[in-house]
């Protein structure tokens, strides 16, 4: 186990007692549509839309308590972050964000919550039950990715404009490293073992991989990209998902509407699947068995079988679908 | 306490987690000196009240720039100072000379293409000048100079990227009205060549002659309704007015006055610039902001491209690490240089000319209208040099990179 080791805490191993029970089951999957001010949900067996509800304007960061029972969702323009009910749709309550709320990661406990203020220069941390402002942490220009290490201790925050991954502290709230990434990072995800960290660069065309096995995180190795017939500026890297056992890494690449395949232990590219335009988000359902994607310029979703590295179908939601989450239970 | 507290906590937070570097900066960070001069010319007032010039015009996006480069630098151990100057025209070699004697090296210049020119020489080899202002092909051409990078586009790079868009909507056939003062021959001369190079045809060509006088009067649109559709007359078929204005003597009077009832482009109606303030598009939202919070005003292109020439600087310091020119114009240069300026695609520079590419935005003021280069327009390496003159055709010689 290295520093960043999984963190295994009462409330996470409930949840994934509640993954195993329900794995047989349909799982709603929510995707914030940036443009609509909507939400909409899908079935993950049918994947026929089940519903659609209004939310705050501009929806785009969108994520789940791990219990099931709240979800969260960055109103960006509103500048707040809006908890409504997964059952009934029925708005619980908001929290005081920070201007301009972008992206945010919840801790695997369900609280706090960290959220990147774009328009600020700030990462805003909320505890989500009491909605105080547990701290806001000076960080690069414009921040955007979120990602926390599987243990929890540290919170990676990318800034776009000074093109760093920022390791702070979730004790103290102190930056402890900076790490600089090419161009315009946008996303920034932990492989399980804690052994690496996954940056993609939006403009760079790159994602970094930042090894954090020995004793100061470093870009071990930038992942380039090329796809016959797709013009090397559109392949843009957004959102990365890394499966649970680290053995693929799925990059979303923007306009080229593709996801690229990467093989976790050599971190080489293996695959691209032709997804609907402009990609940005994804998520897994529970155990693995698909991913979903979020087509900004489609107006749809893609279904990836995960086992498979294939696109089974896709999905017309609302307009500009951004992020994506699924309900675990 | 106050001053040893903070340490005493940020070494703690290092040894508790084995790495820290990046930190306890501030002691020994690196100045990094600019400074942006403008020359301001007393000319004509603008047609319209809107392009009136803010006294701080580009400085404004100076200042973004460095709190940009300053939010960067505090991670990496650099302190970005940038001094801004207007000047006379008279006074601009004077400027420069001072600067220099101060040991100021990094010179950003918001000037027209001859002052620009004459300050680059005046600078030195051993000073890195960035151009945010001059958009005349000669100076990346046959004029260019070694110590002199170009973060502003050219003429041909900004009718270039009109041209492609009036194909892609094969509106082909154009009325061309230039001005009478020798930069609308420039601009003129560039739709030209950009017309024969996508293969648009230029129908007609008038002149529309400065008599001077006053710019605006009241009631003046009475007069310009009765004018404008007379001088537009019985021209060939075409499918949209041209405008070649850069004096703006009169391309905003065309639109709604035209004889036919034709779209206007160029000077007036759809423009292709390098920047306008309704740009939204990649994350330009939080950066217009940020702008607006410090200036109080809309951003314009010497804002933009202010900002870009210190960003520019920013990004070569923390790629580098150093801070001398030498270092900066080779990096900026190199294969590694890449820039994240919100036009949805990394900015790099042409290395045989010092020309930085970009996207050029379309925009009736209100909106982007689109983006060039424009879909369908290919080139062997790279399709923002799709957009003005191309390596085969350069005559600059002083970069040592031609092929």
């Amino acid at each position: 186990m290295t520093r960043f080791g999984k963190m295994v805490p009462a409330a996470l191993a409930l949840t994934g007692l509640a993954f195993t029970a329900s794995n047989a089951w349909a799982n709603k999957v929510f995707v914030s549509n940036e443009r609509d001010n909507t939400v909409t949900v899908l079935d993950s067996e049918s994947w026929e839309v089940v519903d659609t509800f209004a939310v705050g304007n501009r929806p785009r960061g969108i994520t789940m308590s791990p219990d099931g029972t709240r979800l969260y969702v960055c109103a960006s323009d509103d500048d707040t972050v809006q908890i409504f009910d997964p059952a009934t749709y029925a708005l619980i309550g908001t929290l005081p964000s920070g201007p301009d709320p972008e992206l945010f990661v919840l801790s695997a406990l369900g609280n706090p919550l960290y959220i990147s203020n774009e328009d600020d220069n700030l990462v805003t941390v909320v505890d989500v039950n009491t909605r105080e402002v547990l701290a806001e942490v000076p960080v690069g220009v414009e921040p955007e990715g979120m990602a926390l290490s599987p243990d929890g201790t540290i919170l990676i925050n990318t800034s776009e404009t000074t093109n760093m991954a920022h390791f702070i502290d979730t004790s103290s709230y102190e930056i402890v490293h900076n790490v600089l990434v090419d161009a315009r990072p946008r996303y920034a995800e932990f492989n399980h073992a804690a052994t690496k960290l996954y940056v993609s660069a939006e403009v760079g065309g790159t994602v970094s991989v930042i090894d954090l096995t020995q004793a100061e995180p470093s870009v071990a190795k930038k992942i380039t990209f090329e796809v016959p017939g797709v013009t090397a500026e559109w392949l843009q890297p957004v959102g990365v998902r890394v499966t649970d056992d680290d053995s693929k890494v799925f990059v979303a690449l923007g306009p080229a509407n593709r996801v690229a395949v990467i093989d976790g232990k050599t971190d080489e590219v293996s695959d691209y699947l032709m997804v609907g335009q402009r990609v940005w988000q994804m998520a897994f359902t529970p155990g693995e068995k698909y991913l979903v994607t979020t087509n900004g310029n489609s107006n749809d979703v893609s279904i990836i079988d995960v086992a498979d590295n294939k696109v089974i179908k896709s999905v017309q939601v609302g307009q500009q679908p951004w992020g994506v989450v699924v309900a675990p239970n | 306490m106050r001053i040893f507290g903070p340490c005493k906590l940020t070494i703690l937070a290092c040894f508790a987690l084995s790495f820290c570097a990046g930190l306890a900066v501030e002691a020994r960070a690196v100045e990094v000196k600019a400074a942006v001069i403008r020359v301001d010319n007393k000319g004509l007032l603008p047609i319209s009240r809107l392009d009136l010039p803010p006294d701080d015009l580009g400085f404004a996006g100076a200042v973004l720039a460095t709190e940009d480069n300053q939010t960067t630098g505090k991670f990496l151990g650099f302190d970005f100072q940038t001094e801004t100057l207007a000047v006379t025209a008279e006074a601009a070699p004077g400027a420069i000379a001072d600067l220099r004697a101060r040991g100021v090296a990094l010179i950003v210049l918001l000037a027209n293409g001859e002052e620009t020119l004459a300050m680059a020489d005046a600078a030195g080899p051993d000073a890195l000048v960035l151009n945010a202002r001059a958009r005349d092909d000669r100076l990346r051409e046959e004029d260019c100079r070694a110590n002199l990078l170009h973060v502003a586009p050219t003429r041909s790079m900004l009718t270039d990227g009109l041209m492609q868009f009036l194909m892609w909507k094969k509106w082909t056939r154009l009325f061309l009205i230039h001005g009478s003062h020798p930069e609308d021959a420039l601009l003129a001369e560039a739709y030209r060549h950009s017309a024969r190079k996508f293969g648009a045809k230029i129908v007609e060509e008038r002149e529309f002659t400065d008599r001077g006088g006053a710019r605006v009067s009241d009631s003046g649109h009475v007069l310009v309704q009765r004018q404008i559709p007379v001088f537009t007359q019985g021209a060939e078929d075409h499918d949209v007015v041209l405008a070649a204005d850069e004096s703006d003597v009169f391309a905003p009077y065309l639109p709604y006055h035209t004889w036919d009832a034709r779209p206007v482009v160029g000077s007036a109606g759809l423009r292709p610039v390098s920047w306008h303030a309704a740009m939204e598009s990649w994350g330009a939202t939080q950066f217009q902001g940020r702008f607006e919070r410090i200036s109080g005003r809309p951003m314009r292109e010497e804002d933009y491209q202010a900002w870009l020439a210190l960003r520019v600087i920013g990004e070569a310091v923390s790629r580098t690490g150093k801070a001398d020119p030498a270092s900066l114009r080779a990096y900026a240069l190199s294969d590694a240089f890449e820039l994240a300026a919100f036009k949805g695609q990394k900015l790099t520079f042409r290395t045989w000319n010092g020309q930085m590419r970009q996207p050029i935005l379309l925009s009736d003021r209100t909106l982007t209208v689109s983006v060039s280069p424009q879909e369908g327009f290919l080139h062997q390496s790279n399709l923002l040099d799709t957009l003005g003159r191309d390596r085969p055709e350069t005559a600059c010689t002083a970069f040592g990179d031609i092929q």
